[in-house]
């Protein structure tokens, strides 16, 4: 009677821990079954590389969000890769406790406020401040990435600020002992051996940066075409899906769903980057 | 598995009788041919050197081995002459064998749950009945005086020697036949030593006691019989009297007279 | 002594870029608070919505709704899966493995993804149309990693001498879980939930797809619903209502911020008990 209880829970228990390869199983299967027919339809070569969206005309080339996506993340990178990382030394080496009170749950905060919030900061402050400052029509990839690039930051700034901490402190005791400054033991001696959980928060920062979606599309213009220069709009794989996916049937939808294959190819890689990283962290 | 006759090892009287016992760690041969009968209502001490395999022959007294991956045992362990790691239901056993612990681990709730906990295991709800284990089991530990007026407080608030006691109480309250004891002073001060000390020895009259020490000087002052173990071996087991005055064997002598471990 | 220029310099950086930071969250969350508070005003907090008083109370509702019912699905089932990896699964087993690879590729799955994905398989596939439901199933897969991993986090910091003392006591696997193990990691398991609450609350474009955008309180759990984030980006998306979305924004990111406070004093009560 115990024994079955016993026996009846444990199975419980595993079922319930293959729910998350069920649901991967699921998202994959309807993804792909979903979308690969509409590439091969379209042709795999013309869908990744054709520079024209128009479904209107049966001509569905997702190139150009594909380098939308692409300019916006790298300069998200651009801008919130060394601030986060300055900040998280700042964090896990130079900050006062009574500060370190502070900050930590501001930047907990940061990664909680919605994709929707950041997007009206955006679209009201930044939009603006990009055209009064450069000029064009404000919605563009310089505006999505100076987003974006906040928007990375808290993610960035917790991995890096874990992998700092994680290092034996004898690195920085080695750095001081030769009479290295504070500074210069923590840069030199300590950072070198956080690489790999540095790299790591970097790599899933991209990963928030090229899943974006809601924050993105409210800035981003959204032309489907291949732009000219990063104060002008552009579209990105993301907020393909989104502008479209509500009015689109038969092949055009089919396209869509292609277009998220292709997203989640992109996140898969950029995934298992990240796992290989942190393990050889460790 | 080796099977040996039974009839030619139980004495009746021994409470436990191990007999080639075999452990490993994986690869790792940590007890190798183990034989010792341990008697009713004396407190056995177990010494030697960290690492020696005095803590593993232990736990394999009550199956808390089972818990480590990749732990294999061979031979014979008998409990009242039953083979424990035959068809024994394991719970069961771990109630007849109670454990006392290296560090104290009393459970993150009141000292009265703590207590409580194990007769509600096995099964007892009424509430005077566990009132009354709970008195008991705390009277036998010596430590009620200390405790009854704050029964519901959390085990955690105390001091270390009294979590001991409390542990103590703990084990005592499922009503076990044999307490061992893994170093159960090792993480406390002078003073609560020797109350722990005094508690063992009160407590074999109405227990088998098995306890695990670094300390020397306390196999001495407590114990009846003491085994010597070394590199996963047991080297000497007799009258802890004889075996510190007179060992016979040069290893257990070098290791009374300090010369390693 | 005075220190060599790089040093200085150095320090420079890490100090400006850390009140950057802050000076980029204080001014979002200043800006939201001082443009939206003037325009919190009472029919905003109407129960009836119409495209005039673009109230937000229907929308505040559903949200509650939603997070209940995708927590119902997600939380027994991720701590249940947390308590499988850490108290029964043996090390170096390959289930585990692929458990852990799993539950970490569904945490990097970008939203919309998971939209889509709900789109297909539960509104058309399963038929439940975009409706309450579709968009809790759709969440509950979204935040089921997070839970997974909080809990498994919690069960972890628990001492194995606890366990050691309840097995040596004669008990069972099952009553030492939940009776010794999971009493003790509440807090980490609680503060994991409430994360995964403020994920639920910001979702937007998971559930645009899913559950719909329909500002109306729902009539059964197969009716369309708009949560205050779907809410809040369409009515910035209109263009027409912008000192309304103010308002909206500062109720969202006040309703954020509790949870975040929320989260981190309940997890500050885990320090504390040990």
């Amino acid at each position: 009677m115990k024994k079955a209880r016993e026996t009846f829970m444990h199975i419980l228990f595993l079922i319930a821990a293959c729910t998350s390869i069920l649901a991967v199983v699921l998202i994959c299967v309807f993804l792909f079954s979903g979308g690969v027919p509409a590439m091969l339809e379209i042709g795999v070569f013309k869908f990744l590389f054709g520079t024209i969206w128009k479904p209107g005309n049966n001509l569905y080339g997702i190139f150009p969000m594909i380098i939308g996506s692409l300019y916006v993340t790298a300069g998200a990178i651009l801008f919130g890769v060394p601030l986060g990382l300055l900040a998280a030394v700042f964090m896990a080496r130079f900050c006062p406790k009574t500060l370190y009170r502070i900050l930590k749950p501001a930047i907990e905060l940061m990664a909680g406020i919605p994709s929707v919030i950041y997007g009206f900061f955006a679209l009201v402050v930044i939009v603006p401040w990009v055209k009064n400052t450069f000029g064009g029509r404000g919605q563009s990839i310089l505006a999505a990435a100076l987003l974006l690039g906040f928007m990375i930051l808290p993610t960035i700034i917790e991995v890096t600020e874990a992998a700092i901490r994680a290092v034996p402190n004898s690195y920085y005791e080695g750095g001081l002992a030769l009479g290295a400054s504070h500074e210069r033991s923590v840069f030199f001696a300590l950072l070198p051996g956080a690489r790999s959980g540095i790299l790591a928060g970097i790599v899933l920062g991209i990963g928030r940066a090229i899943g974006e979606t809601m924050a993105v599309m409210m800035i981003v213009g959204n032309q489907p075409r291949i732009p000219g220069s990063i104060l002008e709009g552009c579209r990105t794989l993301t907020t393909n899906i989104v502008m479209e996916m509500g009015y689109a049937a038969d092949l055009h939808k089919e396209a869509l769903i292609a277009t998220a294959v292709v997203l989640f190819v992109f996140i898969l890689i950029i995934n298992l980057s990240f796992s290989a990283l942190k393990r050889r962290g460790k | 598995m080796e099977k040996i006759e039974k009839t030619d090892m139980i004495e009746k009287k021994d409470k436990f009788t191990i007999g080639n016992l075999d452990l490993y760690y994986g690869d790792f041969h940590a007890l190798k041919g183990i034989n010792l009968n341990i008697r009713p209502n004396e407190i056995t001490a177990f010494i030697g050197p960290s690492g020696c395999g005095k803590s593993t022959l232990l736990k394999s007294l009550n199956r808390m081995n089972d818990l480590v991956e990749g732990c294999r045992i061979t031979g014979q362990v008998l409990l009242d002459g039953e083979d424990i790691y035959g068809d024994m239901n394991v719970n069961l056993l771990r109630k007849r064998v109670g454990m006392v612990f290296q560090k104290p681990n009393p459970f993150p709730m009141s000292i009265y749950d703590n207590i409580a906990f194990g007769p509600r295991t096995h099964g007892i709800t009424n509430k005077a009945k566990l009132d009354e284990i709970v008195e008991n089991s705390l009277r036998s530990a010596a430590i009620w005086d200390e405790l009854k007026d704050r029964l519901k407080k959390s085990a955690l608030g105390l001091s270390g020697g009294q979590q001991q006691r409390l542990c103590i109480a703990r084990a005592l309250a499922v009503e076990p036949e044999v307490i061992l004891m893994d170093e159960p002073t090792s993480a406390l001060d002078p003073i609560s030593t020797s109350k722990i000390e005094d508690l063992a020895v009160e407590l074999k009259d109405r227990y088998t006691i098995i306890m695990v020490t670094h300390n020397m000087q306390q196999a001495a002052r407590i114990s009846d019989k003491t085994a010597f173990f070394l590199l996963g071996e047991m080297v000497e087991f007799g009258e802890t009297d004889q075996i510190f005055s007179v060992p016979k064997d040069t290893r257990t002598e070098n290791y009374i007279t300090g010369r390693f471990g | 002594m005075r220190k060599d220029f790089l040093s200085r310099l150095l320090r420079f950086l890490v100090w400006a870029a850390a009140i950057i930071t802050m000076s980029l969250l204080i001014l979002l969350v200043g800006y939201i608070l001082i443009n939206g508070i003037p325009h919190l005003k009472a029919s905003l907090f109407d129960l009836n919505y119409t495209s005039d008083n673009v109230s937000m109370l229907p929308s505040i509702i559903n949200t509650v709704l939603m997070t209940i019912i995708s927590l119902l699905i997600a939380a027994p089932i991720g701590i249940c899966s947390a308590i499988y990896l850490v108290e029964y699964a043996k090390r170096g087993n390959k289930l585990v493995e692929v458990v852990r690879i799993t539950a970490e590729t569904l945490s990097g799955i970008p939203s919309i993804v998971y939209g889509l994905f709900g789109a297909i398989f539960f509104v058309t596939v399963l038929g439940w149309g975009l409706s309450l439901l579709s968009g809790a199933f759709t969440m509950a897969i979204m935040i089921l990693p997070l839970i997974m991993r909080t809990t498994e986090e919690a069960l972890k910091s628990v001492p194995d001498s606890y366990r050691e003392g309840s097995f040596g006591l004669g008990a069972g696997r099952l009553r030492t879980i939940f009776r010794v193990v999971l009493p003790s990691a509440v807090p980490g398991i609680l503060s994991g939930v409430i994360l995964a609450i403020g994920r639920v609350v910001g979702e937007t474009a998971a559930l645009m797809f899913t559950a719909g955008t329909v500002a109306k309180l729902p009539k059964s759990i197969l009716s369309s619903t708009r949560t205050l984030s779907v809410h809040m980006y369409t009515l910035a998306n209109e263009g027409l209502h912008v000192d309304e979305a103010y308002a909206t924004a500062v109720v969202l990111l006040v309703i954020v911020i509790l949870i975040n406070g929320l989260s981190s004093l309940v997890a500050k009560r885990l320090g504390k008990g040990e």
